[in-house]
Protein backbone atom coordinates (compact mmCIF):
# COMPACT_ATOMS: atom_id res chain seq x y z
CA UNK A 1 0.00 0.00 0.00
CA UNK A 2 2.82 2.39 0.85
CA UNK A 3 4.35 1.77 -2.57
CA UNK A 4 1.10 2.67 -4.25
CA UNK A 5 0.73 5.82 -2.19
CA UNK A 6 4.34 6.75 -3.00
CA UNK A 7 3.45 6.49 -6.70
CA UNK A 8 0.37 8.68 -6.24
CA UNK A 9 2.49 11.14 -4.27
CA UNK A 10 5.11 11.30 -7.04
CA UNK A 11 2.42 11.73 -9.68
CA UNK A 12 0.78 14.61 -7.81
CA UNK A 13 4.06 16.33 -7.05
CA UNK A 14 5.22 15.99 -10.65
CA UNK A 15 1.93 17.35 -11.99
CA UNK A 16 2.04 20.29 -9.62
CA UNK A 17 5.65 21.17 -10.30
CA UNK A 18 5.09 21.12 -14.05
CA UNK A 19 2.35 23.74 -13.88
CA UNK A 20 2.90 25.21 -10.42
CA UNK A 21 -0.57 26.75 -10.77
CA UNK A 22 -1.96 26.02 -7.33
CA UNK A 23 1.37 26.45 -5.58
CA UNK A 24 2.02 29.89 -7.10
CA UNK A 25 -1.51 30.97 -6.33
CA UNK A 26 -1.26 29.77 -2.73
CA UNK A 27 2.10 31.49 -2.12
CA UNK A 28 0.85 34.72 -3.68
CA UNK A 29 -2.33 34.52 -1.61
CA UNK A 30 -0.34 33.93 1.57
CA UNK A 31 1.92 36.92 0.89
CA UNK A 32 -1.04 39.18 0.22
CA UNK A 33 -2.64 38.13 3.50
CA UNK A 34 0.68 38.73 5.29
CA UNK A 35 0.57 42.32 4.07
CA UNK A 36 -3.08 42.65 5.09
CA UNK A 37 -2.20 41.54 8.61
CA UNK A 38 -0.09 44.66 9.04
CA UNK A 39 -3.25 46.74 8.76
CA UNK A 40 -5.17 44.64 11.27
CA UNK A 41 -2.90 45.60 14.19
CA UNK A 42 0.14 47.68 14.96
CA UNK A 43 2.97 45.77 13.26
CA UNK A 44 5.66 47.29 15.44
CA UNK A 45 4.12 46.49 18.83
CA UNK A 46 5.18 43.80 21.27
CA UNK A 47 1.75 42.24 20.92
CA UNK A 48 2.94 40.48 17.80
CA UNK A 49 4.70 37.86 19.94
CA UNK A 50 1.41 36.80 21.45
CA UNK A 51 -0.55 36.61 18.21
CA UNK A 52 2.11 35.39 15.79
CA UNK A 53 1.10 31.73 16.16
CA UNK A 54 -2.53 32.50 15.47
CA UNK A 55 -1.79 34.64 12.44
CA UNK A 56 0.55 32.10 10.91
CA UNK A 57 -1.75 29.12 11.34
CA UNK A 58 -4.80 30.95 10.06
CA UNK A 59 -2.69 31.83 7.04
CA UNK A 60 -1.55 28.20 6.59
CA UNK A 61 -5.09 26.88 6.98
CA UNK A 62 -6.42 29.30 4.37
CA UNK A 63 -3.75 28.72 1.77
CA UNK A 64 -3.79 25.01 2.63
CA UNK A 65 -7.45 24.64 1.75
CA UNK A 66 -6.78 26.57 -1.45
CA UNK A 67 -4.19 23.93 -2.39
CA UNK A 68 -6.25 20.97 -1.21
CA UNK A 69 -9.21 22.09 -3.29
CA UNK A 70 -7.15 21.30 -6.39
CA UNK A 71 -6.15 17.88 -5.11
CA UNK A 72 -9.08 15.90 -6.48
CA UNK A 73 -10.35 18.54 -8.88
CA UNK A 74 -7.13 17.93 -10.81
CA UNK A 75 -8.34 14.42 -11.58
CA UNK A 76 -11.62 15.49 -13.07
CA UNK A 77 -10.32 16.30 -16.55
CA UNK A 78 -10.15 13.32 -18.93
CA UNK A 79 -11.98 11.18 -16.35
CA UNK A 80 -8.74 10.52 -14.47
CA UNK A 81 -10.61 9.85 -11.22
CA UNK A 82 -12.35 6.77 -12.60
CA UNK A 83 -9.13 5.46 -14.08
CA UNK A 84 -7.35 5.92 -10.76
CA UNK A 85 -10.14 4.13 -8.92
CA UNK A 86 -10.27 1.23 -11.33
CA UNK A 87 -6.49 0.85 -11.24
CA UNK A 88 -5.00 -1.44 -8.64
CA UNK A 89 -4.33 1.47 -6.28
CA UNK A 90 -6.57 1.02 -3.20
CA UNK A 91 -8.53 4.14 -2.12
CA UNK A 92 -6.58 4.36 1.13
CA UNK A 93 -3.29 4.50 -0.78
CA UNK A 94 -4.75 7.15 -3.05
CA UNK A 95 -5.79 9.18 -0.02
CA UNK A 96 -2.41 8.83 1.69
CA UNK A 97 -0.48 9.70 -1.45
CA UNK A 98 -2.56 12.79 -2.02
CA UNK A 99 -2.37 13.79 1.64
CA UNK A 100 1.43 13.47 1.54
CA UNK A 101 1.56 15.59 -1.59
CA UNK A 102 -0.70 18.22 -0.03
CA UNK A 103 1.43 18.22 3.12
CA UNK A 104 4.51 18.87 1.00
CA UNK A 105 2.77 21.72 -0.86
CA UNK A 106 1.59 23.40 2.34
CA UNK A 107 5.05 22.97 3.88
CA UNK A 108 6.51 24.74 0.86
CA UNK A 109 4.11 27.63 1.39
CA UNK A 110 5.21 27.68 5.05
CA UNK A 111 8.83 27.66 3.95
CA UNK A 112 8.19 30.93 2.11
CA UNK A 113 5.91 32.49 4.72
CA UNK A 114 7.90 31.84 7.88
CA UNK A 115 11.05 33.77 6.87
CA UNK A 116 8.95 36.55 5.33
CA UNK A 117 6.86 36.83 8.49
CA UNK A 118 10.03 36.78 10.59
CA UNK A 119 11.56 39.56 8.54
CA UNK A 120 8.57 41.84 8.12
CA UNK A 121 7.32 41.62 11.67
CA UNK A 122 10.73 41.61 13.31
CA UNK A 123 10.30 38.39 15.23
CA UNK A 124 12.66 35.45 15.42
CA UNK A 125 10.72 32.28 14.69
CA UNK A 126 13.79 30.16 14.13
CA UNK A 127 15.27 30.15 17.62
CA UNK A 128 14.18 26.52 18.00
CA UNK A 129 14.25 25.10 14.46
CA UNK A 130 13.63 21.50 15.56
CA UNK A 131 10.48 22.37 17.48
CA UNK A 132 9.24 24.62 14.71
CA UNK A 133 9.69 21.84 12.16
CA UNK A 134 7.90 19.33 14.39
CA UNK A 135 4.92 21.60 14.98
CA UNK A 136 4.75 22.56 11.32
CA UNK A 137 4.80 18.96 10.14
CA UNK A 138 2.21 17.76 12.67
CA UNK A 139 -0.10 20.73 12.16
CA UNK A 140 0.19 20.58 8.39
CA UNK A 141 -0.56 16.87 8.37
CA UNK A 142 -3.74 17.54 10.38
CA UNK A 143 -4.89 20.10 7.80
CA UNK A 144 -3.84 17.89 4.89
CA UNK A 145 -5.43 14.60 5.97
CA UNK A 146 -8.82 16.07 6.89
CA UNK A 147 -8.72 18.41 3.93
CA UNK A 148 -7.93 15.59 1.50
CA UNK A 149 -10.78 13.37 2.74
CA UNK A 150 -13.23 16.23 2.46
CA UNK A 151 -11.84 17.24 -0.91
CA UNK A 152 -12.67 13.71 -2.08
CA UNK A 153 -16.17 14.14 -0.69
CA UNK A 154 -16.86 17.56 -2.15
CA UNK A 155 -15.17 17.13 -5.53
CA UNK A 156 -18.44 16.59 -7.40
CA UNK A 157 -20.43 19.30 -5.63
CA UNK A 158 -21.62 22.39 -7.42
CA UNK A 159 -20.15 24.74 -4.81
CA UNK A 160 -16.97 22.79 -4.17
CA UNK A 161 -14.72 25.76 -3.44
CA UNK A 162 -17.18 27.06 -0.89
CA UNK A 163 -18.17 23.82 0.78
CA UNK A 164 -14.67 22.54 1.52
CA UNK A 165 -13.63 25.37 3.88
CA UNK A 166 -17.04 25.38 5.53
CA UNK A 167 -16.65 21.79 6.66
CA UNK A 168 -12.87 21.65 7.09
CA UNK A 169 -12.23 24.65 9.35
CA UNK A 170 -14.57 23.79 12.22
CA UNK A 171 -13.21 20.23 12.33
CA UNK A 172 -9.51 21.13 12.49
CA UNK A 173 -9.99 23.58 15.34
CA UNK A 174 -8.39 21.37 18.04
CA UNK A 175 -5.30 20.82 15.88
CA UNK A 176 -5.11 24.48 14.90
CA UNK A 177 -5.49 25.57 18.52
CA UNK A 178 -2.68 23.23 19.57
CA UNK A 179 -0.40 24.35 16.73
CA UNK A 180 -1.13 28.00 17.51
CA UNK A 181 -0.30 27.58 21.19
CA UNK A 182 2.94 25.78 20.44
CA UNK A 183 4.02 28.20 17.72
CA UNK A 184 3.38 31.14 20.02
CA UNK A 185 5.57 29.55 22.69
CA UNK A 186 8.30 28.82 20.15
CA UNK A 187 8.10 32.35 18.73
CA UNK A 188 8.86 33.75 22.17
CA UNK A 189 12.05 31.68 22.18
CA UNK A 190 11.04 29.31 24.98
CA UNK A 191 11.23 25.53 24.79
CA UNK A 192 7.72 24.07 25.23
CA UNK A 193 7.49 22.54 28.71
CA UNK A 194 4.76 21.49 31.15
CA UNK A 195 1.36 22.63 29.95
CA UNK A 196 2.64 23.25 26.44
CA UNK A 197 3.49 19.57 26.03
CA UNK A 198 -0.20 18.87 26.58
CA UNK A 199 -0.84 20.70 23.32
CA UNK A 200 1.75 18.58 21.60
CA UNK A 201 -0.18 15.53 22.79
CA UNK A 202 -3.43 17.04 21.49
CA UNK A 203 -1.78 17.57 18.12
CA UNK A 204 -0.33 14.06 17.93
CA UNK A 205 -3.56 12.49 19.18
CA UNK A 206 -5.58 14.46 16.66
CA UNK A 207 -3.32 13.31 13.82
CA UNK A 208 -3.51 9.67 14.87
CA UNK A 209 -7.29 9.63 15.37
CA UNK A 210 -8.13 11.33 12.11
CA UNK A 211 -5.55 9.48 10.02
CA UNK A 212 -7.00 6.19 11.25
CA UNK A 213 -10.56 7.33 10.71
CA UNK A 214 -9.77 8.65 7.24
CA UNK A 215 -8.05 5.47 6.11
CA UNK A 216 -10.93 3.44 7.52
CA UNK A 217 -13.69 5.44 5.88
CA UNK A 218 -12.15 6.42 2.55
CA UNK A 219 -13.32 3.16 0.93
CA UNK A 220 -16.87 4.39 1.39
CA UNK A 221 -16.14 7.83 -0.05
CA UNK A 222 -14.22 6.75 -3.14
CA UNK A 223 -16.17 4.21 -5.14
CA UNK A 224 -16.44 4.10 -8.89
CA UNK B 1 -43.81 5.54 13.71
CA UNK B 2 -47.54 5.67 13.28
CA UNK B 3 -49.81 8.66 13.72
CA UNK B 4 -51.43 7.60 16.95
CA UNK B 5 -48.15 6.95 18.73
CA UNK B 6 -46.73 10.32 17.67
CA UNK B 7 -49.93 12.10 18.67
CA UNK B 8 -50.01 10.36 22.04
CA UNK B 9 -46.34 11.12 22.73
CA UNK B 10 -46.78 14.72 21.59
CA UNK B 11 -49.77 15.25 23.85
CA UNK B 12 -48.00 13.61 26.76
CA UNK B 13 -44.96 15.82 26.21
CA UNK B 14 -47.11 18.96 26.03
CA UNK B 15 -48.98 18.09 29.23
CA UNK B 16 -45.73 17.24 30.96
CA UNK B 17 -44.21 20.58 29.90
CA UNK B 18 -47.23 22.51 31.16
CA UNK B 19 -47.04 20.70 34.48
CA UNK B 20 -43.27 21.37 34.65
CA UNK B 21 -43.78 25.05 33.91
CA UNK B 22 -46.33 25.23 36.73
CA UNK B 23 -43.87 23.65 39.18
CA UNK B 24 -41.00 25.83 38.00
CA UNK B 25 -42.78 29.12 38.32
CA UNK B 26 -45.27 28.61 41.12
CA UNK B 27 -43.85 25.90 43.37
CA UNK B 28 -40.07 26.28 43.35
CA UNK B 29 -38.72 29.43 45.07
CA UNK B 30 -36.18 31.86 43.57
CA UNK B 31 -32.58 30.79 43.88
CA UNK B 32 -30.59 32.56 46.61
CA UNK B 33 -27.74 33.91 44.48
CA UNK B 34 -29.29 34.27 41.04
CA UNK B 35 -32.91 35.19 41.70
CA UNK B 36 -35.55 34.31 39.15
CA UNK B 37 -33.29 33.87 36.12
CA UNK B 38 -31.97 30.50 37.33
CA UNK B 39 -35.19 28.97 35.99
CA UNK B 40 -33.83 29.22 32.46
CA UNK B 41 -31.48 26.41 33.48
CA UNK B 42 -34.49 24.06 33.48
CA UNK B 43 -34.40 24.48 29.71
CA UNK B 44 -30.71 25.22 29.19
CA UNK B 45 -29.24 22.08 30.77
CA UNK B 46 -31.83 19.60 29.44
CA UNK B 47 -31.57 20.98 25.90
CA UNK B 48 -27.81 20.38 25.96
CA UNK B 49 -28.43 16.86 27.22
CA UNK B 50 -30.89 16.36 24.39
CA UNK B 51 -28.45 17.78 21.87
CA UNK B 52 -25.59 15.52 23.05
CA UNK B 53 -27.89 12.49 22.92
CA UNK B 54 -29.10 13.39 19.44
CA UNK B 55 -25.62 13.85 17.99
CA UNK B 56 -24.33 10.69 19.61
CA UNK B 57 -27.23 8.56 18.38
CA UNK B 58 -27.11 10.13 14.95
CA UNK B 59 -23.38 9.42 14.65
CA UNK B 60 -23.91 5.76 15.57
CA UNK B 61 -26.83 5.42 13.14
CA UNK B 62 -24.78 7.06 10.39
CA UNK B 63 -21.98 4.56 10.95
CA UNK B 64 -24.57 1.79 10.58
CA UNK B 65 -26.05 3.46 7.49
CA UNK B 66 -22.75 3.63 5.64
CA UNK B 67 -21.73 0.12 6.72
CA UNK B 68 -25.01 -1.45 5.52
CA UNK B 69 -25.90 1.14 2.85
CA UNK B 70 -29.24 1.47 4.62
CA UNK B 71 -31.43 4.35 3.44
CA UNK B 72 -33.79 4.19 6.39
CA UNK B 73 -30.88 4.63 8.78
CA UNK B 74 -29.71 7.58 6.69
CA UNK B 75 -33.13 9.21 7.05
CA UNK B 76 -33.10 8.59 10.80
CA UNK B 77 -29.67 10.10 11.19
CA UNK B 78 -30.51 13.30 9.32
CA UNK B 79 -33.79 13.70 11.22
CA UNK B 80 -32.03 13.24 14.54
CA UNK B 81 -29.24 15.65 13.60
CA UNK B 82 -31.71 18.33 12.58
CA UNK B 83 -33.60 18.05 15.86
CA UNK B 84 -30.27 18.01 17.71
CA UNK B 85 -29.26 21.22 15.96
CA UNK B 86 -32.55 22.83 16.97
CA UNK B 87 -31.81 21.97 20.59
CA UNK B 88 -28.27 23.32 20.18
CA UNK B 89 -29.83 26.62 19.15
CA UNK B 90 -32.16 26.54 22.17
CA UNK B 91 -29.15 25.82 24.37
CA UNK B 92 -27.19 28.70 22.87
CA UNK B 93 -30.11 31.14 23.09
CA UNK B 94 -31.05 30.29 26.68
CA UNK B 95 -27.38 30.37 27.67
CA UNK B 96 -26.95 33.80 26.14
CA UNK B 97 -29.99 35.20 27.92
CA UNK B 98 -28.68 33.82 31.21
CA UNK B 99 -25.20 35.23 30.54
CA UNK B 100 -26.60 38.70 29.82
CA UNK B 101 -28.32 38.74 33.21
CA UNK B 102 -25.60 37.11 35.32
CA UNK B 103 -22.35 38.04 33.54
CA UNK B 104 -23.63 41.25 31.93
CA UNK B 105 -22.57 40.16 28.44
CA UNK B 106 -24.31 38.12 25.76
CA UNK B 107 -21.30 36.14 24.74
CA UNK B 108 -17.79 35.43 25.91
CA UNK B 109 -15.18 33.28 24.16
CA UNK B 110 -15.24 30.80 26.97
CA UNK B 111 -14.22 27.34 25.73
CA UNK B 112 -17.57 25.71 26.35
CA UNK B 113 -19.41 28.48 24.54
CA UNK B 114 -16.88 28.27 21.75
CA UNK B 115 -17.40 24.52 21.60
CA UNK B 116 -21.16 24.96 21.29
CA UNK B 117 -20.68 27.40 18.46
CA UNK B 118 -18.26 25.07 16.66
CA UNK B 119 -20.71 22.19 17.05
CA UNK B 120 -23.48 24.24 15.50
CA UNK B 121 -21.15 25.09 12.59
CA UNK B 122 -20.04 21.49 12.06
CA UNK B 123 -23.59 20.13 11.94
CA UNK B 124 -24.79 23.13 9.95
CA UNK B 125 -22.14 22.19 7.37
CA UNK B 126 -23.41 18.61 7.39
CA UNK B 127 -26.98 19.71 6.67
CA UNK B 128 -25.77 22.15 3.99
CA UNK B 129 -23.85 19.39 2.28
CA UNK B 130 -26.92 17.14 2.25
CA UNK B 131 -28.78 19.74 0.24
CA UNK B 132 -26.07 19.86 -2.38
CA UNK B 133 -26.00 16.19 -3.33
CA UNK B 134 -28.84 15.03 -5.54
CA UNK B 135 -28.09 11.35 -5.88
CA UNK B 136 -29.50 9.50 -2.82
CA UNK B 137 -26.88 6.76 -2.61
CA UNK B 138 -24.05 9.25 -3.00
CA UNK B 139 -25.69 11.40 -0.34
CA UNK B 140 -25.89 8.44 1.99
CA UNK B 141 -22.21 7.58 1.58
CA UNK B 142 -20.73 11.05 1.70
CA UNK B 143 -22.83 12.67 4.40
CA UNK B 144 -22.72 9.45 6.45
CA UNK B 145 -18.92 9.65 6.52
CA UNK B 146 -19.13 13.36 7.26
CA UNK B 147 -21.44 12.70 10.20
CA UNK B 148 -19.04 10.17 11.71
CA UNK B 149 -16.19 12.67 11.30
CA UNK B 150 -18.36 15.38 12.79
CA UNK B 151 -19.10 13.38 15.92
CA UNK B 152 -15.46 12.41 16.50
CA UNK B 153 -14.31 15.97 15.93
CA UNK B 154 -16.95 17.42 18.22
CA UNK B 155 -16.01 14.91 20.93
CA UNK B 156 -12.30 15.79 20.67
CA UNK B 157 -13.09 19.50 20.73
CA UNK B 158 -15.22 18.93 23.83
CA UNK B 159 -12.31 17.18 25.54
CA UNK B 160 -9.90 19.92 24.52
CA UNK B 161 -11.97 22.52 26.36
CA UNK B 162 -11.15 20.89 29.69
CA UNK B 163 -7.62 22.14 29.23
CA UNK B 164 -8.58 25.71 28.61
CA UNK B 165 -9.50 27.95 31.46
CA UNK B 166 -13.24 28.07 31.75
CA UNK B 167 -15.67 30.71 32.80
CA UNK B 168 -18.73 28.55 32.33
CA UNK B 169 -20.15 27.37 35.68
CA UNK B 170 -18.76 23.96 36.64
CA UNK B 171 -20.88 20.85 37.00
CA UNK B 172 -23.63 21.09 39.60
CA UNK B 173 -25.62 17.90 39.05
CA UNK B 174 -24.90 15.15 41.56
CA UNK B 175 -23.78 12.54 39.02
CA UNK B 176 -20.83 14.83 38.24
CA UNK B 177 -20.09 16.28 41.67
CA UNK B 178 -21.18 13.53 44.05
CA UNK B 179 -24.06 15.62 45.42
CA UNK B 180 -24.47 18.55 47.78
CA UNK B 181 -24.13 21.38 45.27
CA UNK B 182 -27.73 21.69 44.28
CA UNK B 183 -31.14 21.51 45.92
CA UNK B 184 -32.66 18.06 45.21
CA UNK B 185 -36.00 19.63 44.18
CA UNK B 186 -34.26 21.76 41.55
CA UNK B 187 -32.14 18.88 40.34
CA UNK B 188 -35.12 16.59 39.97
CA UNK B 189 -36.91 19.34 38.07
CA UNK B 190 -34.02 19.46 35.61
CA UNK B 191 -34.34 15.74 34.96
CA UNK B 192 -38.10 15.92 34.65
CA UNK B 193 -37.86 18.70 32.13
CA UNK B 194 -35.23 16.74 30.25
CA UNK B 195 -37.71 13.88 30.00
CA UNK B 196 -40.34 16.26 28.65
CA UNK B 197 -37.94 17.74 26.09
CA UNK B 198 -36.73 14.29 25.12
CA UNK B 199 -40.32 13.25 24.42
CA UNK B 200 -40.75 16.38 22.33
CA UNK B 201 -37.52 15.57 20.49
CA UNK B 202 -38.75 12.05 19.72
CA UNK B 203 -41.99 13.43 18.27
CA UNK B 204 -40.07 15.92 16.13
CA UNK B 205 -37.67 13.25 14.94
CA UNK B 206 -40.61 10.99 14.06
CA UNK B 207 -42.24 13.71 12.00
CA UNK B 208 -38.99 14.69 10.30
CA UNK B 209 -38.19 11.06 9.53
CA UNK B 210 -41.50 10.66 7.76
CA UNK B 211 -40.80 13.78 5.66
CA UNK B 212 -37.38 12.46 4.77
CA UNK B 213 -38.75 9.09 3.67
CA UNK B 214 -41.44 10.78 1.57
CA UNK B 215 -38.80 13.01 0.02
CA UNK B 216 -36.74 10.00 -0.99
CA UNK B 217 -39.81 8.31 -2.42
CA UNK B 218 -40.62 11.41 -4.49
CA UNK B 219 -37.03 11.56 -5.72
CA UNK B 220 -37.26 7.92 -6.78
CA UNK B 221 -40.55 8.47 -8.60
CA UNK B 222 -39.19 11.53 -10.34
CA UNK B 223 -36.20 9.58 -11.56
CA UNK B 224 -38.51 6.86 -12.78
CA UNK B 225 -40.59 9.42 -14.65
CA UNK B 226 -37.49 10.87 -16.32
CA UNK B 227 -36.27 7.42 -17.25
CA UNK B 228 -39.46 6.64 -19.14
Amino acid sequence: MLRASWLVFLKDVRMEFRGKEALNAAVAFALVVLVLFSFAFDPTSEQIHEISGGLLWILFAFSGVLLINRSFAREQSNDCMNILLSSRVPPSALLLGKAFANTLFILLVELVCLPVFSLFYNINLFALPGWLLLVCVLGTWAIAIIGTVFAAMTVNLRLRELMLPVIVYPMIIPALAAAIQLTTVIASGKTPVGDDLLWLRVLIGFDIVFTTLSIGLIDIVLVD
Amino acid sequence: MNDKLLLALGTASALFLVRNLYTMFLVLPDEAAQGAIYRIMFFHIPSWFTCFSCFFISGVISAYAIAKRNFKADSWSVSITEVGLAFTMIGLATGMIWAKVIWGIWWTWDPRLTWAFITALVYGGYLMMRNMIDDPSERLRLTGVLNVFAFVSVAITYKAIDWWRTQHPGPVLSFRTGGGNIDPAIESMIYQNWLALLMLAIVLVGLRFRQEETKREIEGLRRLAYAR
